[in-house]
């Protein structure tokens, strides 16, 4: 069997494929999104975002499993950043994430930045797909840890919530990041350290002064993902949000204005690769030229050569 | 050299301290390979899952408990069992020939003693791997 129809059949080896060449084969991709897209789209996706340890993998552990008891299925995609000087990458995400590992019905996959900005690699959106069609029915996406960058996961998630810590200290700083802006829910972990009530109203105080969408003001919540204190605030505060996202055709709303940026970000690359192409075609021009002067080839024929190259 | 090669490095066992797991993990981040660090105490049946879930190149393994005549086989099946048995098995530790031979013949790769240069085995997997990859048809 070919590898999407294992794909459709639910095998999870063809799962992981998949996400390999949504990756890496970006001449394939559009021919697999052909397939998937289509069939993604039901499940409910979950961007948890926050400072480099803040403990994004650990909240996303016990949320995962909160999410079984419930009886829905899971799938993760953690992104760490690569290293800039090698392009290598170090993705530890899953040291923290063990606590489902036997559990066939959550998926977790670790992917490289591959230097893209913004918090998750560019294949991040088409991965989140692939484990929608194959019908998990929650997608969390663990973004790089942040510092002060635009912010993509709030263009690929339903429900985007901030981990912040006491220690990461000024909710200036978060705000100064665009962390604010994006979340719509807000957790200060580490709430087991001295310092979280504080900082927790400082946050309050922060979301007071700000806007935000009508009828959802992005609630406040302290917890500790290490301990599991607090947590079940957490949970029912996503579940309020998703209740909320379906009133109103707000989800749709919502998604349109994803579709649009995920729009824009394809044409981005596509004028990126067609710029390559022509630097590249700039060379064969200096190579053709020469040819033609010395009468080896007529500029018609040239042109040709040009035009097939460059033609996408 | 291949592009994007992802290892899952991995310290089975209830032993000791992941210190040469670390290294090896570093010096392939290095060397440019995306590294999946799972760090102590892992089952076989955990680093069988995380390589099917991670669609790594290859699962490198630290073992030196003494224990590599039972990890590395029952790794090698549960691979096999799962049809991933296309990844490359390595690792490193304190392994005599002889149990190198027959873990060879099982299909685990080369494995690395204690003081291996890193270049070593940097170089061995690039090898391995541009091999080993499999083109699918979707
Ligand atoms: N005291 C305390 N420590 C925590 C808590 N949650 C996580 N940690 C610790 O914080 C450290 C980082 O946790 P991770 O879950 O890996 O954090 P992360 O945000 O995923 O980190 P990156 O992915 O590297 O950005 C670990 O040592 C955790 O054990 C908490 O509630 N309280
Ligand atoms: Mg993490």
């Amino acid at each position: 069997m070919k590898l999407l129809d294992r794909f459709l059949d639910g095998d999870r080896i063809a799962l992981s494929r998949v996400i390999t060449l949504l990756e890496n084969d970006r001449n394939r991709r559009s021919a697999i999104l052909d397939r998937l897209y289509p069939r993604s789209g039901n499940a409910r996706r979950i961007g948890i975002t926050g400072p480099p340890g803040s403990g994004k993998s650990t909240l996303t552990d016990r949320l995962t499993k909160q999410l079984r008891i419930s009886g829905r299925t899971v799938g993760i995609i953690a992104v760490d950043p690569t290293s800039p000087f090698t392009g290598g990458a170090l993705l530890g995400d899953r040291l923290r994430m063990q606590g489902s590992w036997d559990d066939p019905q959550v998926f977790l996959r670790s992917l490289a930045d591959r230097s893209h900005t913004g918090g998750l690699s560019e294949a991040t959106p088409h991965a989140m797909t692939a484990l929608d069609a194959f019908g998990k029915d929650v997608i969390i996406v663990e973004t790089v840890g942040v510092g002060q960058s635009t912010l993509d996961v709030s263009d690929v998630s339903d429900t985007t919530v901030v981990l912040l810590t006491p220690e990461s200290g000024d909710s200036i700083q978060a705000m100064k990041a665009g962390l604010m802006e994006i979340a719509d829910v807000l957790v200060v972990n580490k709430a087991d350290r001295e310092g979280a009530d504080r900082f927790a109203a400082e946050l309050r105080t922060i979301v007071d002064l700000g806007r935000w969408e009508e009828g959802w003001k992005p609630p406040v919540l302290s917890v500790s993902a290490r301990d599991n204190t607090g947590m079940d605030g957490l949970y029912e505060k996503l579940d309020a949000h998703g209740d909320y996202l379906a009133g109103e055709g707000r989800l749709r709303r919502r998604r349109m204005r994803q579709g649009r940026s995920a729009i824009e970000k394809a044409l981005g690359e596509m004028w990126r690769g067609r710029l390559t192409k022509l630097r590249d075609a700039d060379c064969t021009m200096d190579r053709l030229s020469e040819r033609v002067a010395r009468r080896e080839i007529h500029p018609l024929a040239a042109a040709g050569e040009l035009m097939d190259e460059l033609s996408v | 050299m291949t592009d994007n090669i992802r290892v899952l490095v991995a310290k089975p066992g209830l032993d000791g301290h992941d210190r040469g797991a670390k290294v090896v993990a570093g010096a392939l981040r290095d060397a440019g390979m995306e590294v999946i660090y799972t760090g102590l105490r892992q089952t076989p049946e955990m680093i069988a899952e995380a390589a099917v879930q991670e669609d790594v190149d290859v699962v490198a393994l630290s073992i030196l408990s003494g224990a590599h005549m039972t990890i590395f086989p029952r790794v090698m099946d549960l691979l096999r069992e799962r049809g991933v048995d296309h990844m490359l098995l390595t690792g490193g530790g304190i392994i005599p020939k002889s149990d190198g031979d027959e873990l060879a013949k099982l299909g685990v790769g080369k494995l690395f003693g204690p003081g291996t240069s890193t270049r070593d085995i940097i170089a061995y997997i690039n090898e391995e791997v541009a091999r080993r990859r499999v083109a699918d048809e979707i």
